[in-house]
C-alpha cells in the first residue's frame, strides 16, 4: 500500500501482462507455484462469500419478514418478536465517525511527530508505545471506560461542554449526563483505532524519499512548509489507508463500546444520550437468543453490519484512488 | 449413592472390553460426561463438577456457554444435559430430539439496588412501585408511592436512572416473570423474557455493568442476582410477597418461596414452574429455580447411569454446599420429590 502510493498510474496499465509471458513459458514447477499461489489467493474472497452467504441465509426470515422496516424501524421487542435495527446502524455509523474525527488529527500528528520531528532517541520508545496501544484488549478498555472515563465525562466534561461552552444549546449535546453515551463509545473507540491510523501513517512518512523532504527545504521552505508541502501530500494516500484500516477496526469493534454505550434502542440527536451498535446487540443477545425469530434477526444484523462495512470500505477505497491520482498528476 | 460402585464396575468392564459391543464407545477416558448452559449457578456446578470427580472418578465438563446457548445445544444433541435458568418452552421441547425433565437444582433470586446516599434503611418496594419505576412512570425519588411505604426515609426529590441488563439473562427473565406477575400492564408490554423492550433506562452488561453503574450516579436503581450482591456488599430493597410481609433478599428466604410453592405443586409437576410472588410469609418474591436438562432417555447406557448417579449425588450432598456460595438451596421436601423422579430416565436401547 505504502510503496505504490505515488506510482499507481503507471502500475494500472502496465503491471498486469509485462511478467506473465516469463512465467508461462518457464517450468512445471513454475506453473504449480503459480496455481498453488492462486488457489490461496482465491480461500480468501471464497471464504467471505460463503461467510456472508451462510449469514444472509439465516437472517433471510427476518429481511423477508420486515423488508426495509428493519433498516428503518427503532422498535426492538424481543418479547413479541417485532425487529428493526435502524438505531444499531446510526450507533454504528456516528461512534465510528466521532473516533475517526477525533484519531485522525491526533494520529497524524503522532506520526509526524515520529518521523521527522522528534529527536532520534525518542522516536522508538513513542513508537513503541503508541504499537502497544493496539495490543491492549478490548475488555480491558472497556473496563477503563466504565471505572475512568465514565465518571471523568459524567462529572467534569459532559457538564462543561454542555453548560459551560453552551453547547447545549445545539441538539447534539443536551440531556442528563450519565455518562454511558455515544459520545463515550466515540471517544474510546478513538483511544482504540488511534494506534492503527498512527503505525501506518508513519511508516508511509517514513517511505516518502529523502529527495523530496531536501528539494523542499532546498527551495527554502521552513521544516514546517516541508512537512505541510511535500511529505504530507505525498504520503496523503497511504495514510488515507490508515484510516481505513482504523474505521473497519471501529465499525466492527463490540467489547469496549458495548461497555459504554449505555445499549437503549433509540436514536438521539445528542451525544450525551445512550445508543447502541450493530456489533453491540449481537454481542449482548446472542448467546441467550433462543427463539428462530430472534437468532435471525441477529443474523440479519449480522449480514447488514458485513454489508454496511463493505460499502463504507468500497468508498474509502475509491477515496484513495481519486487521491493518489491527483498526487500522481499533481506531481508529475 | 447406591448406584455408585455397580456404575464404576460397569466403566471399568467396558473400559476392559474395549468396545465390544454398541453402547461400549465410552466417551474419552478425559471426560465421561458434557453439559452446557447457564452462567449463573456456574461457580456452583464448577464446584460440584470438581467435587464429584474428585470423589467418583467421573469427569464432568461443563460450559457456560448461557441458557439459550444450553437449550440449543441440547436441541442439536451435542450435549449430554443442558442448564438453563428459564424453563424451555413447549415449542423448545417440541425441537428437542427427545423428550427433556427439568432437574432444580438451586434457587436464584434477584435483588433490587439503589443508590441513595440520604437512606440508611432498606428501602420498602412493593411489586407495583417496582414496575412503575421500570417502566417509566414514576421517575422521582419522592414520588407519594415510594414516600407512603416508606416513612421516615429522606428520600430525595431527584430523578431517577434506571440501570436494566443489555445482555440477555436468567436474571432480566426472573425480575420481568416477577413484574409480569404482579403487574398486568407490565404483563402486556414490556413482558417477560431474557430480553427486553426495556420502556426507560440504561443497559449495562452483566451484575458488574449494572452494579457499577449504580454504584456510581446517586439516584440509579438497578437488579442484579443475590450472590452477586452479597459479595459486593450491595444496598438492597426489602419486598413486599404474597403474604403481605416486607423480606429482605436472602439464602433463607429465596428457600422459602420453593418451599410455599413447593406445597401447591401437583404430584405430576414437570417443574417448569416459576415461584416469584410465592406464597408464605419468609418467601422472598423474585425467586426463581435453575433447572438441570437431562434427556428422558439415553441410548448410551454407560451415560444414562452416569448422569443419574450425578443427580442422586448433587440432590444428597450438592445441595448442602449451595449456601455457602450464595445460593439458595432447595428445600427438603422438594429434594425428595426429585429423588423419586430420577428414575424415571430410560437407560440403555430402548425400542
Amino acid at each position: 500500500m505504502t510503496e505504490g502510493a505515488a506510482p499507481s498510474v503507471v502500475r494500472m496499465d502496465g503491471r498486469d501482462r509485462s511478467p506473465e509471458p516469463g512465467i508461462r513459458g518457464t517450468a512445471f514447477a513454475d506453473r504449480v507455484y503459480q496455481g498453488a499461489t492462486t488457489l490461496f489467493a482465491l480461500c480468501i474472497p471464497v471464504l467471505l462469500v460463503l461467510i456472508a452467504g451462510e449469514i444472509a441465509i439465516a437472517g433471510w426470515p427476518t429481511f423477508r419478514k420486515f423488508g426495509i422496516a428493519f433498516l428503518t424501524s427503532s422498535t426492538w421487542d424481543p418479547v413479541s418478536g417485532d425487529f428493526g435495527a435502524a438505531p444499531a446502524i446510526y450507533g454504528t455509523l456516528v461512534s465510528s465517525a466521532i473516533a475517526l474525527l477525533i484519531a485522525t488529527p491526533l494520529a497524524i500528528g503522532v506520526s509526524v511527530f515520529l518521523s521527522d520531528l522528534a529527536p532520534r532517541w525518542l522516536r522508538q520508545p513513542v513508537a513503541f508505545l503508541v504499537d502497544l496501544l493496539a495490543a491492549i484488549p478490548s475488555v480491558v478498555y472497556g473496563l477503563w471506560g466504565i471505572f475512568v472515563l465514565l465518571p471523568l465525562l459524567r462529572d467534569p466534561v459532559m457538564p462543561f461542554l454542555r453548560d459551560t461552552l453552551g453547547l447545549g444549546a445545539t441538539p447534539f449535546f443536551t440531556g442528563a449526563a450519565y455518562g454511558p453515551s455515544m459520545l463515550a463509545a466515540g471517544l474510546i473507540l478513538a483511544i482504540m483505532v488511534l494506534p492503527y491510523i498512527a503505525s501506518v501513517s508513519r511508516e508511509v512518512l517514513l517511505a516518502v524519499p529523502r529527495t523530496q523532504r531536501d528539494a523542499a527545504l532546498a527551495l527554502g521552505a521552513t521544516r514546517w512548509e516541508m512537512i505541510w508541502g511535500a511529505v504530507l501530500p505525498y504520503a496523503k494516500s497511504g495514510i488515507i489507508g490508515g484510516v481505513i484500516l482504523g474505521l473497519g477496526r471501529a465499525l466492527g469493534e463490540t467489547m469496549a463500546v458495548t461497555m459504554v454505550i449505555g445499549n437503549r434502542h433509540e436514536i438521539s440527536a445528542s451525544l450525551l444520550a445512550p445508543g447502541y451498535t450493530m456489533a453491540s446487540i449481537i454481542a449482548n443477545e446472542f448467546s441467550e437468543a433462543s427463539s428462530d425469530a430472534h437468532l435471525s434477526a441477529l443474523m440479519a444484523v449480522g449480514f447488514t453490519l458485513l454489508v454496511i462495512t463493505l460499502i463504507v470500505n468500497a468508498m474509502a477505497r475509491w477515496l484513495v484512488w481519486r487521491v493518489s491520482r491527483d498526487v500522481g498528476t499533481g506531481a508529475a | 449413592m447406591r448406584a455408585r460402585p455397580l456404575l464404576l464396575g460397569a466403566s471399568f468392564v467396558l473400559a476392559a472390553c474395549g468396545g465390544s459391543e454398541k453402547s461400549a464407545t465410552p466417551a474419552t477416558s478425559s471426560t465421561d460426561l458434557t453439559g452446557a448452559g447457564a452462567t449463573f449457578p456456574y461457580p456452583l456446578y464448577s464446584r460440584w463438577f470438581a467435587d464429584y470427580a474428585r470423589k467418583t472418578g467421573v469427569k464432568i465438563n461443563y460450559q457456560s456457554i448461557g441458557s439459550g446457548g444450553g437449550i440449543r445445544q441440547l436441541t442439536a444433541g451435542t450435549v449430554d444435559f443442558g442448564a438453563s435458568d428459564a424453563p424451555m418452552t413447549d415449542a423448545e421441547l417440541a425441537k428437542a430430539p427427545r423428550p427433556v425433565l427439568h432437574f432444580p437444582t438451586v434457587i436464584g433470586a434477584v435483588v433490587i439496588t439503589y443508590n441513595l446516599p440520604s437512606v440508611k434503611q432498606p428501602l420498602h418496594l412493593t411489586g407495583d412501585v417496582i414496575a412503575g419505576i421500570f417502566s417509566g412512570e414514576i421517575t422521582k425519588w419522592n414520588d407519594t408511592r415510594i414516600t407512603s411505604l416508606n416513612p421516615g426515609a429522606s428520600l430525595p426529590a431527584k430523578d431517577m436512572l434506571v440501570v436494566h441488563r443489555s445482555d440477555g439473562s436468567g436474571t432480566t427473565y426472573i425480575f420481568s416473570d416477577y413484574l409480569s406477575t404482579v403487574s398486568s400492564t407490565w404483563a402486556q408490554h414490556p413482558g417477560r423474557g431474557k430480553e427486553l423492550r426495556w420502556p426507560v433506562g440504561l443497559g449495562a452488561k452483566g451484575n458488574e455493568g449494572v452494579s457499577g453503574q449504580v454504584k456510581q450516579t446517586e439516584g440509579a436503581i438497578g437488579y442484579t442476582e443475590l450472590a452477586y450482591a452479597v459479595e459486593n456488599k450491595l444496598p438492597v430493597a426489602a419486598i413486599q410477597n404474597a403474604a403481605g410481609a416486607w423480606v429482605a433478599p436472602s439464602v433463607e428466604s429465596a428457600t422459602a418461596a420453593a418451599a410455599g410453592a413447593a406445597a401447591r405443586l401437583p404430584a405430576n409437576t414437570d417443574y417448569r414452574i416459576s415461584i416469584v410472588n410465592a406464597p408464605g410469609t419468609g418467601a422472598y418474591p423474585i425467586s426463581s429455580f435453575t433447572w438441570l436438562l437431562v434427556y428422558a432417555s439415553y441410548p448410551n447406557a454407560v451415560k444414562g447411569k452416569k448422569l443419574m448417579d450425578f443427580l442422586h449425588w448433587y440432590l444428597a450432598h450438592g445441595e448442602a454446599m449451595a449456601s455457602s456460595l450464595d445460593y439458595a438451596p432447595l428445600p427438603p421436601n422438594i429434594v425428595t420429590r426429585l429423588q423419586s423422579r430420577i428414575d424415571q430416565i430410560a437407560v440403555g436401547a430402548t425400542s
